[in-house]
């Protein structure tokens, strides 16, 4: 096997050097009733022509070449090409979790350097190495809040992505916190009054995501001082973090959980992603998650470790704040390249430019006739379109034209019958937009322009 | 006097502060086209109030200015391709590079989560002949890979034992774990809503049947196992412990993390085992990336696969594969979307490449390799379980602690030899542990360098313990105070006022 270094001669050195006659007598120790009689089956072993050539089928499997409008929690944007070039370095992703400070100080810099620029770009104090994603990272953003304020309840907006959603009832369910629900207004934005009504001593925490998963901008400044009110924490979800470049930041948030796929990952059909918790300082023992922090050696240089261990589950076992070990670390260092690539001038370049092609995209679709914007409130890259007819259908036909132009509300929200969610990034040039207006008008059967 | 060091020495290294540092006011790297869409104005848009002010202290920097920053940072890491990482439990094996290309593939990487099954079903074929053939190496029936780690698996696996329980009639309370077990168990247990309690090993380093039979009672809903376990150790009972635990109505979960012994030899449905999680980015190759991306499906019984989690991959009568939500007994989503799915490309790339013949070879391999390193060291460090290990072994720094040098120190000197260190003080049975697991990715020759450093280290242990106590010497850094980073944690650059 072309992965293994070791010849046939030297296994049989090493075997005598171990006194055993075949490597059968280093497996004595399984018992013969449970010994697997006969080999795999499994495809037989492919080489790497093979192997690329099996996996190049499969991506053309995948409609390469369509246009695609689709977001929900997985961005299209461009990646600067230097992020591949430096992940791919052996050094860095042929590396384990940093136990060994003094030879991992290039993933420890890294990781210190991921924590500042999201608490750059989130307004918060601190922020972890990373969690799995942004629906988990919901999840544990939850609990801490739970276990920061002693309470039992946990207010969720319907705005928020469904999938996040139900990965939060999947950890509530065995946790001492039950969930309920918040709905949205007719603008697509989260009900202040109908939080004013839950909100009370027993709140733990209020969770929202802005933008929201309409793609609509939640009032958070406002929310967060409704929540404060009864003393209870806002965890506020940012699933496009590209919004960051233009939006105000949740300064006034408690727990801010970020997925940062749209900083320079690709949607991958689903993952690996990289989910990120940011807070306040005074928060920082109930974290979960990896932190690495600034130290010196004897000699007073600087260098950097993971640390705070004592909150984890290596060190805490049955206490800790939660079960993480392995993250995303790799994916942080995606994000960290992107961030620095687009820099302070870049980013705010990036999302107007996202801004400007939605609008303009949403102004176009909105002009076809019985076709309109559903919600009200302002949005960013992604906003709800309200379709004459059925979506499916109009859909089906788009594709037949190779654009994939939206997902189905109505999958998610039984309610929003009818309605696609589009998003329209600066991947996407003015003729694919109008490729786009022109293959809907074409689908619902109505004329040009 | 110091040993000769044969495998490495020093080179200069390129020193290189955080990119705040280097940050300077209207520098960039970016480049985007022109705008071909009118321009919009966001404070009409949006208001003046949604807006932010720029980012303060984001950096600004050029293209070259990156492109050195993130390389100079490597440099100062090892890697498996830089050479032997002997860290038990982690199996830090070769990452092939083939797998970095296919998944990179512009119809993967590019593949919404979103876009209709009739448009996926490259990806949906890549995830079912990952689940084919994780249940044959396995032996299981039913499997998710939706878990993006080990730790996130095991917790699948428990609220699966939940949820499979509740159905019976009741979850009960507690789930027993081994003293040799990961941190990551008792951690998950407690998640799942469960109290812990440990079960003794025996003299044997195994699990004590006494033991067992005196906490497994009907309040017990799952034993979670290593095996072969953190000595590594293949628990010679299995099958008794699998009776003893069924016997009173719980189920036996495997933490799978040391499957990397059992490819081809054994498999965990055909020795009693109920839930087993696999770490793809330990046994099936896929890179560690710093600590992560993983991936860490769950595989089952057939009793247990009504719970899995939602989505479920299904093959319809056409032979096109879909993913199916209605399965009114799961136990909900575990995470956004299907799990790392580039991982899982990565995964099912090294299971073509090797065939069951080179997963075979593999872990016999591995197996080799870890008792040529046990036998070749068993006389200068004290070997504290005598059993037959597979995979790794586990010493202890009994025989150093006279000289004052504990197991750390040792790591710490290795690093000067050339390697990454084995895993200290873990597991915590062994007092001062050393934890060593080679994997089947090294030649002869690096586990001669490997086997000849750590002897040159027990002799300085006794010449110049010193040395050993102050190690590293030859690093960027000397070592770091831990203690100064927890007690005034520093957790972000800030500007200098």
């Amino acid at each position: 096997m072309r992965y293994l270094p070791t010849s046939a001669a030297e296994r049989t050195e090493m075997l005598a050097a171990l006194g055993c006659a075949s490597i059968e007598d280093l497996f004595a120790s399984i018992p013969a009733a449970i010994r697997l009689r006969h080999p795999l089956t499994l495809p037989p072993a492919m080489s790497e022509p093979e192997i690329l050539d099996y996996f190049r089928a499969r991506a053309q499997e995948n409609a390469p070449d369509y246009l695609r409008f689709l977001g929900a929690g997985a961005y299209y944007h461009f990646q600067p090409v230097v992020i591949d070039a430096l992940i791919s370095r052996g050094e860095f992703f042929t590396a384990y979790t940093p136990y060994q400070a003094e030879i991992s100080q290039g993933t420890l810099q890294s990781i210190f350097e991921f924590q500042t620029l999201i608490c750059q770009l989130t307004a918060q104090e601190i922020a972890n190495a990373s969690l799995y994603d942004g629906s988990t990272g919901l999840a544990e953003g939850a609990i801490m809040a739970v276990r920061l304020t002693d309470r039992s309840r946990v207010l969720v907006a319907r705005s928020i992505h469904p999938e996040y959603r139900e990965v939060l009832a999947t950890y509530a369910r065995n946790q001492k916190f039950d969930i309920e629900e918040l709905p949205y207004l007719p603008s697509g934005q989260l009900d202040p009054q109908a939080l004013a009504r839950r909100l009370n001593q027993q709140t733990a925490a209020v969770a929202i995501q802005s933008p929201n998963f309409f793609g609509c901008l939640e009032e958070v400044a406002a929310l967060a001082a409704q929540v404060h009110q009864q003393g209870a924490l806002l965890v506020s979800v940012i699933n496009e973090p590209v919004a960051l470049g233009l939006l105000r930041p949740p300064a006034e948030a408690d727990i801010v959980v970020l997925e940062a796929q749209a900083l320079g990952l690709p949607p991958s059909f689903g993952g690996p992603y990289v989910g990120v918790l940011a807070t306040k300082e005074k928060y920082v023992r109930s974290m979960p998650g990896r932190l690495a922090g600034e130290t010196t050696d004897a000699a007073g240089r600087r260098g950097f470790v993971l640390t705070l261990a004592t909150r984890e589950q290596h060190i805490r076992r049955e206490k800790a704040t939660s079960n993480i070990c392995t993250n995303q670390a790799l994916c942080a260092l995606m994000a960290s390249i992107f961030m620095c690539v687009y820099g302070k001038q870049g980013l705010r370049e990036l999302a107007e430019q996202n801004l400007a092609k939605a609008h303009y995209a949403a102004s176009a679709l909105g002009k076809v006739p019985g076709t309109k914007r559903l919600f009200s409130a302002p949005f960013f890259n992604e906003f709800v379109l309200q379709v004459p007819g059925d979506t499916s259908l109009v859909l089906r036909r788009l594709a037949e034209q190779k654009i994939l132009a939206g997902i189905e509300l109505a999958r998610f929200y039984p309610e929003l019958k009818n309605t696609l969610l589009i998003c329209v990034t600066e991947t996407h040039t003015r003729a694919d937009i109008d490729r786009l207006v022109a293959g809907y008008r074409a689908a619902l059967g109505v004329g040009g322009a | 006097m110091p040993e000769q060091i044969r495998k490495a020495r020093p080179h200069v290294s390129q020193s290189e502060g955080l990119i705040f540092e280097k940050s300077s006011p209207g520098k960039h790297a970016y480049s985007l086209p022109p705008l071909d869409v009118p321009a919009v104005k966001p404070e009409d848009i949006l208001g003046r109030a949604r807006l932010r002010a720029e980012i303060t202290d984001f950096p600004e920097v050029s293209e070259v200015e990156i492109v050195r920053h993130f390389t100079r940072l490597s440099t100062w890491n090892y890697g498996v391709d830089t050479g032997m990482y002997p860290l038990g439990s982690c199996t830090m094996k070769y990452n092939p590079r083939v797998n970095e290309v296919v998944t990179r593939l512009e119809g993967l990487a590019n593949a919404h989560p979103y876009q209709p099954a009739a448009f996926s079903q490259g990806c949906l074929k890549i995830l079912w002949q990952l689940e084919r053939c994780l249940l044959e190496i396995t032996g299981m029936d039913a499997i998710t890979l939706q878990p993006a780690a080990g730790a996130h698996g095991e917790l699948t696996g428990i609220l699966l034992t939940r949820a499979y329980l509740t159905a019976q009639s009741n979850p009960r309370k507690k789930v027993l774990i081994p003293d040799s077990a990961h941190g990551t168990n008792p951690a998950t247990g407690t998640m799942a809503g469960y109290q812990i309690e440990n079960v003794k090993s025996n003299r044997q380093g195994q699990v004590d049947l006494d033991s067992l039979r005196a906490v497994m009672t009907e309040d017990v809903a799952a034993l979670m196992i290593t095996n072969p376990n953190t000595l590594g150790v293949f628990e010679e009972n299995i099958a008794e412990i699998a009776e003893i635990v069924h016997a009173r109505g719980g189920l036996l979960y495997m933490d799978g993390a040391n499957m990397n012994a059992l490819m081809g030899v054994t498999r965990p449905g055909d020795f009693g085992v109920d839930i087993v999680h696999l770490n793809l980015h330990k046994t099936f190759s896929t890179p560690h990336g710093g600590g992560g991306p993983g991936a860490g499906p769950i595989a089952v019984k057939k009793s247990l696969a009504p719970f899995l989690p939602v989505p479920v991959l299904e093959q319809q009568a056409d032979g096109s594969l879909r993913f199916t939500y209605d399965r009114p007994q799961t136990i909900g989503r575990m995470r956004a979307f299907y799990g790392n799915f580039g991982v899982l490309v990565r995964a099912l790339a090294y299971i073509l490449a090797n065939g069951a013949e080179g997963l075979l070879e593999a872990a016999q391999d591995a197996v080799l390799n870890s008792n040529y390193i046990r036998r070749q060291l068993e006389d200068v460090y004290e070997l504290p379980y005598k059993s037959p290990t597979l995979h790794e072994c586990v010493f202890s720094d009994k025989h150093q602690a006279k000289y004052g040098v504990r197991t750390m120190d040792i790591a710490k000197r290795l690093l000067d030899f050339g390697f990454y260190a084995y895993t200290v003080a873990f597991p915590l049975i062994v007092p001062g542990a050393l934890m060593i697991e080679p994997t089947e990715s090294e030649s002869k020759e690096e586990l001669d360098l490997f086997v000849d450093a750590m002897r040159a280290i027990a002799r300085e242990a006794e010449t110049n313990p010193e040395l050993l106590k102050t190690a590293p010497h030859t690093t960027r850094v000397g070592r770091l105070d831990e203690v100064r980073a927890a007690r005034n944690p520093i957790l972000r650059w800030q500007p200098a006022d």
